[in-house]
């Protein structure tokens, strides 16, 4: 996308590139931002959910009597009270919204309880007992593709497989025979726990009109109108959804949380609204987690360094119903290759049922899993042939014009090398050798490399496409409404620093909508590092609309005036050629209520070549990024700590240098708990990392000072140039640091988290084994 | 229980159990929802209060605690319609995302920064440690609390 036509006026408004405070940051800095979790007006109830507790069961029997005798209770709700269909899913409708016959996961909810307060709620929980019969469970992906294990979904003819995936480019086979060095490795990552700050909460109503209103801390407002509706047994037009800014949500907010159970909880509650708000421990328990993974990996190059083949069998824990798995999976092995050219390839991909928690969404889809493996494998073959590590990157990164892995062309911007480039003359590379050499007594240090891509957008197969709306208000404000839910990330911000830039306007000028399915359009989710993307250009197409718009008005008002004349400044129009200014809000009550309110639509561009390498297709459209990182590693007790972090990203142009920041230094420390502390331990299916003292997220003593440098290569099908920057940052930690403490300690850790214990084992064995990996 | 104590400067009376969280006494009853509540458990932070200008999780304290003490929230450190330094530093240094440790996040800091005006870079690392952020990385907040305790207008407030 070009820039605006009228770009070489004077602007006195928001600017591209230049750093804007948030729009968001007064009103939660002064605590009265209100969230879905804010909520309490009026004579509500609260909503609970009696949760199994058990693994895998058949369900025979739900005692509930206890609890509805109790003063206070209003409702306790089962299955048999759900009005429509008792199954949700995206993609595969197969998740009871109630347990009926079969428990899959301990955190499978099972019964609904609605009271006047918490208290009562706890207590009436408590009361509800269950009769099952347990059923052996299936804890493990190898367990899971057994013939012999039990099914988990009787009627998923692919047994416990929820999606597999193959892709073969050239020929491996053949391929491997004729490299120089071949390495392989086993990799194995965890679950990983989203935790957000703001707990999975919502507020629900019934409108005056009948409608179900419901506030939810939800990144999909508008898909989960059509996962509610059925369950009511309605029409998806008497659902309205509502997100106010979220508390955090990662992916793990992206579907349905609390929002079936709350309209549920509606239908009894007598006319009061309903409020829901899991509790840490439920959180854990409940929703969704990064999927584990087991990758199994080789890679074959030549003398020269060049990749020549790769062969990978990817194994992702779907856990009990996984809404999105298959798709978490697919993405996963369309980046098995990571950003590099490798002409002969063959990636076997599976993601399977088992009886663990939901597996779902999670910052980077399935690609930081991958990433993890193929850049250690990597590193692993750059030690073989004797090169340096960025070197073998540089060698084999994809270029504009380029093959990848699964044979797509790379026809837009692509900043790999780029990215190597600016790391490559940056002070922590050249610095690296001298710092290693200071390390104290007993610690050694060491210095790693990561190279990342990650693809923009939904793939082929789901139109990833934005619906803009903006309007002049009557008091002659800009009202941006966003259809894109802001979870944290700034994306409602940047809208009104987007629109603002096209019409001249300053933040005081701006207003917000947050998204709200009865008040803006259908723009998709909050997720797929598209929020900016994709809602933007159908922003910047409304902006000029509404600018012609207003500059029509100011026309009229103008005598002889003619279009070119008229310059934007905040909350008015200057007549440049006889100085008259016409206030916005002037403008306004001249114009049509229709005139005033204008929209945008963009899809985002797919790939037109190798449609069918991949389920759903492939992506057109990737971010790169590459990461280095100090650690020093205690020989004492394996403790690994980062001492400094260097983040290369390419995400096309940069409209906001704070927000963009934010992102990268968030997906970072997301990063490094991945890499060295958050395990998501489930044994038997019974999580034990019930709290965030158990699971640890790091803290603001964990993480180093942290250097974000873009490289600003301007996309040309993206607003002002920009791609997504979301998630690029989140795949790199944990192989960059497996590296570095590979290169610290001579040995290498095939398993995160690399918890002290685990380098420190990893070190022991070393000295027994008297081998180096 | 009857429970008297100063709520951001005011008298305030209420009548609750005396074992009621205070994070409930705040959110719930006097619909103070800015203090957040993240875990309900101590390891979060998002519900730091000041009492008695100290800091304070409202989730690990119950009502009966609050009998004559004067407690302070995010609502009631601004001035005169103006930000405390350390909101403005907030703002202007990017350090709130999705905003919701943000609150507990500046009380922790008022708090650091009333026992230890100056603090190096580590020791604001530490005074905020028990207050989890899952989107910044901390490195913004470092910064607006470094910036903050630089800024000479500090007007004596908590």
């Amino acid at each position: 996308m070009k820039e605006p036509e009228n770009g070489e006026i004077e602007r006195a408004g928001y600017d591209i590139g230049k750093t804007a405070h948030r729009a968001d940051a007064y009103a939660k800095v002064t605590g009265r931002e209100k969230y879905a979790a804010d909520y309490y007006d009026g004579e509500f109830l609260w909503a609970g959910v009696k949760r199994a507790g058990v693994p895998h069961a058949a369900l025979t029997g739900i005692h509930a009597e206890d609890a509805r005798a109790l003063p206070g209770v209003i409702a306790v709700l089962t299955h048999h009270d759900i009005p429509g269909e008792n199954r949700i899913g995206i993609i595969r409708k197969n998740q009871p919204v109630l347990a009926d016959t079969r428990i899959r996961h301990s955190g499978e909810a099972v019964a609904l309880v609605l009271a006047e307060n918490r208290e009562t709620l706890k207590d009436a929980l408590n009361r509800i007992t269950l009769d099952y019969e347990a059923l052996p469970g299936v804890f493990s992906v190898e367990e899971a593709l057994k013939e012999t294990s039990p099914r988990i979904h009787e009627d998923n003819p692919e047994g416990n497989v929820v999606k597999a995936v193959a892709v073969e480019t050239g020929d491996s086979a053949k391929a491997f025979n004729e490299c120089d060095a071949v390495v392989e490795g086993v990799f194995e990552v965890p679950a990983q726990e989203h935790a957000y700050l703001e707990t999975e909460s919502g507020w629900a109503y019934q409108g005056e009109d009948g409608t179900y209103v419901i506030v939810a801390s939800t990144q999909t407002p508008f898909r989960d109108c059509f996962e509610i509706a059925p369950v009511l047994g309605i029409d998806p037009a008497g659902i309205r959804v509502i997100a106010p800014y979220l508390g955090g949500a990662f992916g793990g907010k992206d579907g349905i949380t609390v929002q079936c159970l709350l309209a549920l909880a509606v239908l009894h509650s007598r006319g009061r609204p309903v409020k829901m708000w899991w509790d840490r421990e439920e959180s854990f328990l409940a929703g969704v987690k990064r999927l584990s993974a087991k990758m199994h990996y080789r890679l074959g190059a030549k003398n020269d360094g060049e990749f020549h083949a790769l062969e990978c069998r990817l194994y992702y824990d779907g856990g009990a119903y996984s809404p999105l798995g298959g798709e978490i999976m697919t993405l996963g092995a369309e980046h098995a290759g990571c950003a590099y050219r490798i002409p002969n390839v063959s990636i076997k991909g599976w993601c399977v049922y088992t009886n663990n928690p939901v597996g779902g969404p999670f910052r980077g889809f399935g690609v930081p899993q991958v990433t993890a493996a193929m850049e250690q494998m990597v590193d692993m073959a750059a030690q073989r042939l004797g090169i340096d590590p960025l070197a073998i990157r540089l060698k084999n990164a994809v270029r504009k014009g380029d093959r990848n892995c699964l044979g797509v062309t790379l026809t837009n911007s692509t900043g790999a090398v780029e990215c190597l480039e600016k790391m490559s003359s940056h002070p922590l590379w050249k610095g690296r050798a001298a710092w290693k050499e200071e390390a104290g007594p007993f610690k050694v240090r060491g210095v790693g490399v990561a190279c990342m891509a990650h693809a923009m957008g939904y793939p082929p197969m789901v139109a990833d496409e934005a619906r803009a709306k903006i309007e002049l208000t009557v008091e002659g404000k800009i009202r941006v409404y966003a259809g894109v839910v802001d979870m944290g990330q700034g994306n409602a911000s940047t809208y009104a620093q987007i629109a603002g830039y096209v019409l001249g306007q300053d933040a005081s000028a701006m207003e917000l909508v947050l998204p709200d399915t009865a008040r803006t359009l259908p723009s998709g989710s909050s997720s797929a590092s598209r929020t900016t993307y994709t809602y933007g250009n159908a922003l910047i197409e409304a902006a000029r609309s509404l600018e012609k718009a207003i500059i029509k008005a100011a026309c009229e008002r103008v005598p002889g005036s003619v279009a070119e004349g008229f310059l934007f400044l905040p909350g008015k129009v200057r007549h440049t050629p006889t100085g008259r200014e016409l206030l916005l809000e002037e403008l306004a009550a001249f114009m049509d209520d229709s005139a005033r309110v204008t929209t945008g639509y963009f899809k985002m561009p797919v790939v037109r070549e190798k449609l069918d390498a991949i389920y759903m297709g492939p992506h057109l459209i990737f971010s790169y990024g590459a990461h280095l990182v100090y650690v020093e590693v205690d020989e004492l007790t394996g403790q690994v700590d980062v001492a400094r972090y260097l983040a290369v990203t390419d995400a096309g142009r940069v409209i906001n240098p704070q927000v963009f920041a934010q992102q990268i230094e968030g997906a970072v420390a997301q990063g490094m708990g991945y890499a060295l502390t958050e395990d998501f331990k489930v044994r038997k299916g019974r999580i034990v990392t019930r709290d965030l003292s158990t699971y640890i997220i790091p803290t603001s003593m964990d993480i180093p000072a942290i250097d974000s440098v873009p490289v600003e290569i301007d996309e040309e099908t993206g607003p002002f140039g920009l791609k997504g920057a979301g998630e690029i940052g989140m795949s790199g930690p944990l192989p960059a640091i497996a590296n570095a403490v590979s290169d610290a300690c001579g040995t290498r850790v095939f398993r995160a988290p690399m918890t002290g214990e685990a380098v420190y084992g990893a070190l022991i064995r070393k000295k027994e084994e008297g081998t180096v990996l | 229980m009857k429970i008297g104590f100063t709520l951001n400067g005011k008298n305030t009376f209420i009548d609750v159990d005396a074992a009621r969280r205070v994070i409930d006494v705040l959110r719930e009853d006097l619909e103070m929802t800015g203090t957040k509540e993240g875990c309900g458990t101590g390891e979060c932070g998002a519900c730091t209060i000041l009492v008695n200008s100290e800091s304070r999780l409202a989730c690990l304290m119950v009502a009966a605690q609050l009998e004559g003490a004067e407690v302070t929230t995010i609502e009631g450190i601004e001035r005169d319609g103006r930000l405390h330094p350390l909101q403005k530093a907030f703002v202007e240094h990017g350090a709130i995302q999705c905003g919701f440790c943000t609150p507990g996040m500046v009380m922790a800091s008022i708090d650091l920064l009333s026992r230890n005006p100056e603090p190096t870079q580590a020791e604001i690392r530490e005074g905020i440690s028990g207050n989890l952020c899952r989107c910044t990385g901390y490195q913004k907040i470092v910064e607006a609390v470094a910036a903050a305790a630089a800024a000479k207008e500090k007007d004596g407030l908590p």
